[in-house]
C-alpha cells in the first residue's frame, strides 16, 4: 500500500512560564492511503499536539519543532512556506474538531461555511457552483433537506447535526487525509454511533485516509485499521488493531485495556497506579516505569527502543529484549494474586433505603414555558446496592439525583428515606439527619472543591457544620483518617486543591462525602472527567468503600460500560422519565425497551472482533427539545417500532419480576 | 503469534548493530523486575504556601507595584502632616508676598493672594484621599452588599434591583452633578452626594456576576449537601472567593474617583476657593502658567503621582490575586 503521510522522529516542545514542556518526544508513524490510524492516549500524552503539528496549527509564539520530519505526499511539511501550507491545509489535509459548538462560525450560514472552503481552494469555481456543491456535500453527510438548510445558521442545528456540518466542511475539497481530533467526545452515545458510521461511510466513498485521535478504546476498536498508543509524548506501541488489542506487548497498553470493565470477567478492575509524569522534566528511561508493575531495572535508566514484534507490530519496552523475562509468565504470577471480585450480592430481600415516587422537577424558563427535567420517576434504592442511572445528556439523571438530595426543591412527588418522608417542609433536626445520611460526589473534580480552602477545611466542612468534632485535634485526626481511607497521603491536608491532579481531587471529594458517615452516596458522573487509567482507580475505591462501610450508591453516569460494571441494577432515563429498570445482567442480556436496546448497541466495545461483526441499531435524529417533549411515549419520535398507540403515555409496569419498563410493546 | 515466530521477527527486524548500541548499558541485574515506584507517584514537589502569602510574595516581585506602594505611603503621610509643617494655613492671604517663587520660607512658593502653596497642596491631597476613602467605603458597603443580595436572592428581587442600577448607569455623572448644584451649593458635599448615588454601581454589577457564577459551582452544591446554612455559605465560600475581585476593582475605582473630583473642581463645579483641592490648584496654576509655572507643576505632579501609583498598584494586585497565575 502506498504511504500518504510519514512522521519521522517528531519532537515538539512548548515554552511556558514554568519552563519548556516536551510535549512530543520522538514520534514515528506512517499512514497509508485509505486506511484509518487511531492515536490513543490519555490527556497530556501528546496526541493532539501531534495532529496539530501535521496541520501546522500549533501557535508559533510558544511551540517549537525541535527535530523531525512530517512527509506528506513526498514533501516535508515542516519545511514548506506558509503560502504552500495554506494550499494544503483544508484541501489536502482537513481536520474535524472536538467541539461542534465552537468549531462553526455562528454568524455565517452553514452553506457559506462549506462553500468557503471550496472557494478557497478552487480558483475557477463560481460562488453559485460552490453553493451547489455545498448542498451535495451536506446531503452526503446526512443533513436532511440540505437545499433548504444551507441558509440556516449553526444555532439552528443540534450538536450531532453540527458535527455533520463540521465534517462536511472538512471533506468539501476531497482531502486525502482527514484528521479527526476526538470527533465524538462531546456527543452522546447514540449520536456518536451516527457520526462514526458517517466517517466510515465517507471513507468508503472517497477513499480518504483518517487519523483518529481519541481516548476511547471502544471507538478505536470500531474504527481503526492501525493503532498507535501514546504515553508521555512517545508512541509506546503500534500495530494493527487486532495485534494491539489481542496481544498487547507494552504494559501501558495492557493496563489500559485491562482497566476497561469487561462484563464476563469476574475480577476487580485493573487500575494503573499513580499519575502520568510531568513533561516539564520527563523521567529518564521509560516514562511509564514508575507506574509499571513489571518495570525492569533498566527501564529506570535507558529509554527502550521500539522492538518489532511482527512486520506491523512494535512496542517500546525492555520486556521485549531477548534477555528479559517473558511477560506472560510474570503476568500469570501477578494474575493469580489479584483479588477476585466479590461474588454478586444477593439483594432481592434487601429493604429499600430510598423510595422515590412520581418525582417531578420542572424548571421555569423564560416566559411561561417549563423545562420538565424530571417528569414522574418512580423507583427504589435497596440498602447496600448500587443503582446505576444512565441516559444521554439532558435526560434528567443529574437533576433526579440532586432533587432526591433536596439540592433542588421537587415540583411534585414523594421521596422516602428509611420509610420516612423527606420531601416538603421538614423540621430542622430531620433535615440535619438527612444531610448526614445522604451525601453526594460531584462530576467536575476542578469545580467541586473550593479553590480558596485547604484540603483539611474542605474535607472537614461537614464535621464543622454538624459540630461533630470535640476539639481541633479530633477534627484533624478524623480528616487524616479519611484521607488515608481514600488512598491519599495525610500530609496533603495542608495543601490547596489546585496542587492536585483530577483523580486526587476526586478522592478528596469522596473523603468529604464520607466525613459524615453517610448511608447513601449519590455519585453524579464521578468518573466522566477523568482519564481511563484514573477512572479505574476511582471505581475500585468506590467499590471497596461500599464493601467496607456498607454504603448504598446511586451511580449516575453516561458511560454504560462503567455503570454495568459497578451497578447491581440499572435504570435507563430518556427525556425526564425512566424507561427501564432491571438487574444489570438482565438488562444487558435482555433489554426490553427499544431505547435501552439502541443505547446498549450504540456503545462501542473495546474488542475489534466484536465491533467488526456487530449490527448496530442506529437511532435516527436527535433528542427532542425537553421544553416541548413529544406527547405520550417520549421516545416515539426516534423509536424504530413506533405505532399509533405510542401517542398515549405508557404505564410503568413490572414486566418480569424486578424488571420494570414503560413501553407499549410490552404487555 | 507463537513464540518461535516472535523470536524470528525479533532477530530479523531489529538490526544487530542497533542492539549492540545498548549492550554496554546493560548490567547484570538490568532485566530484573523491580516494579512500580510507590512513593514518588503521588508526591507533590511544590512547597506549601498560603494563598494570601503567595499573593503578597508575587506582589512584592512586581517592581512597579512596590514603587507605587512606597510613593503612595509618602504622599499619604505628607497629606496628613504637611499642613502642620509650617505656620501658614491654606486660606491665609498676604498680598505683599504674592507670586513668590519657591524659597526657604514658602517651600512651594505662594499664589496670587500670597497663600502658602505647600499647605494648599497637601490640603488638596487630603481632599483627594477623602474621595478615595469615600469611593472605597461606598464600593465595599453599598456595592458589595447590593450586588451579593441581588445575586443571592435572585428572581424578582434581582430583576428589580438590576433595573434600578440600569437607571442609575443611564444618567451621566456630569448631568447629575449639575442637577445637584441647582439644589445644593457646589462643593465637597455635592460631590459626595453624587458619588453616593452612582459610585458603587460597577462594583455591585461585578459582585453580582461573580456570585452568580459561584452559586452554580459544584463546591457550593457540595456544601449545601453537607447541610451548610446560607450565612455559612456566604462567610466560608462566597466572600473568600470574591475578595480578590473586590480588592482589585476597588483599586481601579479609586484613581477614577480622584480624577472625577479634580476634574469637577477644575471646571468650577467642585470645590470653590478659598478651599483647596488639586483640581482648584491646577486651575489656578493653569491661569498663571506663563509666568509662574511652579504653581501648575507641583499640584499636577501630585495628582499624576496619585493616579499612576493607584493604577500600577491595582495592576500588580490583579496579577497577584489572580488564581490563574498560581503555578
Amino acid at each position: 500500500m502506498e504511504t500518504l503521510l510519514e512522521v519521522k522522529d517528531l519532537n515538539v516542545s512548548f515554552r511556558t512560564q514554568a519552563g519548556v514542556v516536551k510535549a512530543v518526544r520522538g514520534v514515528n508513524f506512517k499512514v497509508n492511503k485509505g486506511e484509518t490510524l487511531a492515536i490513543v492516549g490519555e490527556s497530556g500524552s501528546g496526541k493532539s499536539v501531534t495532529s496539530k503539528a501535521i496541520m501546522q496549527l500549533l501557535p508559533n509564539q510558544t511551540a517549537t519543532y525541535d527535530s523531525g520530519e512530517i512527509i506528506f505526499d513526498g514533501q516535508n511539511i515542516l519545511e514548506i512556506n506558509d503560502k504552500k501550507m495554506e494550499a494544503i491545509r483544508g484541501s489536502e489535509i482537513a481536520m474535524v474538531f472536538q467541539d461542534p459548538m465552537t468549531a462553526l462560525n455562528p454568524t455565517m450560514t452553514i452553506g457559506k461555511q462549506v462553500a468557503e472552503s471550496i472557494l478557497n481552494h478552487n480558483k475557477n469555481v463560481t460562488k453559485k457552483e460552490a453553493l451547489q456543491r455545498a448542498v451535495e456535500i451536506l446531503e452526503l453527510v446526512g443533513i436532511p433537506e440540505p437545499a433548504a438548510r444551507v441558509n440556516q445558521y449553526p444555532h439552528q442545528f443540534s450538536g450531532g447535526m453540527r458535527q455533520r456540518v463540521v465534517i462536511a466542511i472538512a471533506i468539501a475539497c476531497n482531502p486525502r487525509l482527514l484528521i479527526a481530533d476526538e470527533p465524538t467526545t462531546a456527543l452522546d452515545v447514540t449520536i456518536q454511533a451516527q457520526i462514526l458510521d458517517l466517517l466510515k461511510d465517507i471513507q468508503r466513498k472517497t477513499g480518504t485516509s483518517i487519523i483518529l485521535i481519541t481516548h476511547d478504546l471502544g471507538v478505536v476498536a470500531n474504527m481503526a485499521d492501525k493503532v498507535a498508543v501514546m504515553y508521555a509524548g512517545r508512541i509506546v506501541e503500534q500495530g494493527t488493531v487486532e495485534e494491539v488489542f489481542d496481544s498487547a506487548e507494552h504494559p501501558y497498553t495492557w493496563g489500559l485495556l485491562k482497566s476497561i470493565p469487561d462484563l464476563d470477567a469476574d475480577e476487580e478492575l485493573y487500575s494503573i497506579p499513580g499519575t502520568p509524569p510531568d513533561l516539564l522534566s520527563p523521567p529518564i528511561g521509560d516514562a511509564f516505569a514508575a507506574r509499571n508493575e513489571f518495570a525492569l531495572a533498566i527501564d529506570y535508566e535507558v529509554q527502550p527502543p521500539m522492538f518489532a514484534v511482527s512486520e506491523t507490530h512494535s512496542a517500546a519496552t525492555w520486556l521485549l529484549h531477548e534477555k528479559a523475562p517473558k511477560l506472560s509468565t510474570i503476568v500469570q504470577e501477578k494474575e493469580s494474586v489479584r483479588a477476585k471480585r466479590k461474588g454478586k450480592k444477593n439483594l432481592t430481600l434487601a429493604q429499600p433505603i430510598i423510595q422515590v415516587r412520581d418525582l417531578k422537577k420542572h424548571f421555569r424558563m423564560s416566559g411561561d414555558s417549563y423545562l420538565k427535567a424530571v417528569d414522574g420517576v418512580t423507583f427504589d434504592i435497596k440498602k447496600g446496592e448500587t443503582l446505576g442511572l444512565v441516559g444521554e445528556s439532558g435526560c434528567g439523571k443529574s437533576t433526579t439525583g440532586r432533587t432526591i438530595l433536596r439540592l433542588y426543591e421537587p415540583t411534585g412527588g414523594e421521596v422516602y428515606f428509611n420509610g420516612k418522608p423527606i420531601h416538603g417542609d421538614l423540621k430542622k433536626s430531620d433535615e440535619n439527619t438527612i444531610r448526614q445520611k445522604m451525601q453526594m460526589i460531584f462530576q467536575d473534580p476542578y469545580a467541586s472543591l473550593d479553590p480558596r480552602k485547604k484540603v483539611l477545611d474542605s474535607v472537614a466542612e461537614g464535621i464543622d457544620i454538624h459540630k461533630l468534632a470535640a476539639s481541633a485535634k479530633d477534627r484533624k485526626d478524623t480528616v487524616q483518617n479519611l484521607l488515608e481511607i481514600v488512598g491519599l497521603n495525610k500530609s496533603f491536608m495542608n495543601r490547596y486543591p489546585h496542587e492536585f491532579s483530577g483523580g486526587q481531587r476526586q478522592r478528596i471529594g469522596i473523603a468529604r462525602a464520607l466525613a459524615l458517615n453517610p448511608e447513601v452516596i449519590i455519585a453524579d458522573e464521578p468518573i466522566s472527567a477523568l482519564d481511563v487509567s484514573i477512572q479505574a482507580q476511582v471505581v475500585n475505591l468506590l467499590k471497596d468503600l461500599q464493601h467496607k462501610q456498607d454504603l448504598t450508591y446511586l451511580f449516575i453516569a453516561h458511560d454504560i460500560s462503567m455503570v454495568k460494571y459497578i451497578s447491581d441494577r440499572i435504570g435507563v432515563m430518556y427525556l425526564g422519565s425512566l424507561v427501564e429498570l432491571a438487574p444489570t445482567d438482565e438488562l444487558s442480556k435482555e433489554p426490553l425497551h427499544p431505547y435501552t436496546q439502541a443505547l446498549l448497541s450504540a456503545v462501542p466495545t473495546p474488542n475489534p472482533k466484536i465491533e467488526r461483526g456487530r449490527e448496530r441499531i442506529i437511532l435516527s435524529g436527535d433528542l427532542p427539545n425537553p421544553i416541548n417533549p413529544p406527547v405520550g411515549c417520549r421516545f416515539r419520535t426516534r423509536c424504530p417500532y413506533a405505532m399509533e398507540k405510542c401517542g398515549e403515555t405508557p404505564i410503568w409496569k413490572e414486566a418480569q419480576p424486578n424488571h420494570w419498563v414503560a413501553c407499549h410493546l410490552i404487555e | 503469534m507463537t513464540n518461535s515466530t516472535l523470536e524470528k521477527y525479533e532477530k530479523t527486524n531489529i538490526e544487530k548493530n542497533e542492539m549492540n548500541n545498548f549492550d554496554h548499558l546493560f548490567k547484570e541485574d538490568s532485566f530484573k523486575v523491580v516494579g512500580a515506584k510507590k512513593d514518588s507517584q503521588d508526591a507533590i514537589t511544590r512547597p506549601y504556601v498560603g494563598i494570601f502569602k503567595e499573593s503578597w510574595l508575587r506582589l512584592t516581585k512586581n517592581k512597579g507595584a512596590v514603587v507605587s506602594l512606597v510613593v503612595l505611603s509618602i504622599l499619604i503621610i505628607l497629606a496628613l502632616i504637611g499642613p502642620y509643617m509650617n505656620e501658614y494655613t491654606y486660606d491665609e492671604t498676604n498680598y505683599e508676598k504674592a507670586f513668590q517663587e519657591p524659597n526657604s520660607e514658602h517651600w512651594f512658593g505662594t499664589d496670587k493672594f500670597g497663600r502658602d502653596q505647600w499647605t494648599r497642596i497637601w490640603e488638596g491631597t487630603r481632599i483627594s484621599l477623602y474621595i478615595a476613602l469615600l469611593a472605597t467605603v461606598l464600593d465595599l458597603v453599598i456595592g458589595v452588599l447590593y450586588g451579593s443580595i441581588s445575586a443571592l436572592v435572585g428572581g424578582k428581587v434581582d430583576n428589580v434591583m438590576q433595573r434600578i442600577i440600569e437607571v442609575l448607569v443611564g444618567i451621566p455623572n456630569l448631568i447629575l452633578i449639575i442637577l445637584l448644584i441647582m439644589l445644593l451649593k457646589p462643593g465637597i458635599f455635592t460631590i459626595t452626594v453624587a458619588m453616593v448615588i452612582t459610585g458603587w454601581v460597577n462594583m455591585a454589577r461585578l459582585v453580582r456576576s461573580q456570585v452568580f457564577k459561584l452559586k452554580n459551582q459544584e463546591f457550593i452544591l457540595a456544601s449545601k449537601a453537607l447541610g451548610a446554612s446560607n450565612s455559612r455559605l456566604i462567610k466560608e465560600h462566597f466572600i473568600p472567593n470574591t475578595l480578590g475581585l473586590i480588592i482589585v476593582n476597588m483599586m481601579f475605582t479609586i484613581p477614577s474617583a480622584i480624577f472625577t473630583e479634580a476634574f469637577l473642581s477644575f471646571i468650577g463645579l467642585g470645590l470653590q476657593e478659598p478651599l483647596a483641592s488639586l483640581g482648584v490648584l491646577i486651575n489656578d496654576g493653569f491661569k498663571a502658567m506663563r509666568n509662574n509655572f511652579y504653581l501648575l507643576l507641583y499640584p499636577a505632579g501630585v495628582i499624576v503621582g496619585l493616579m499612576v501609583c493607584f493604577n500600577l498598584l491595582a495592576d500588580g494586585l490583579r496579577d497577584a490575586l489572580d488564581p490563574k497565575m498560581r503555578k
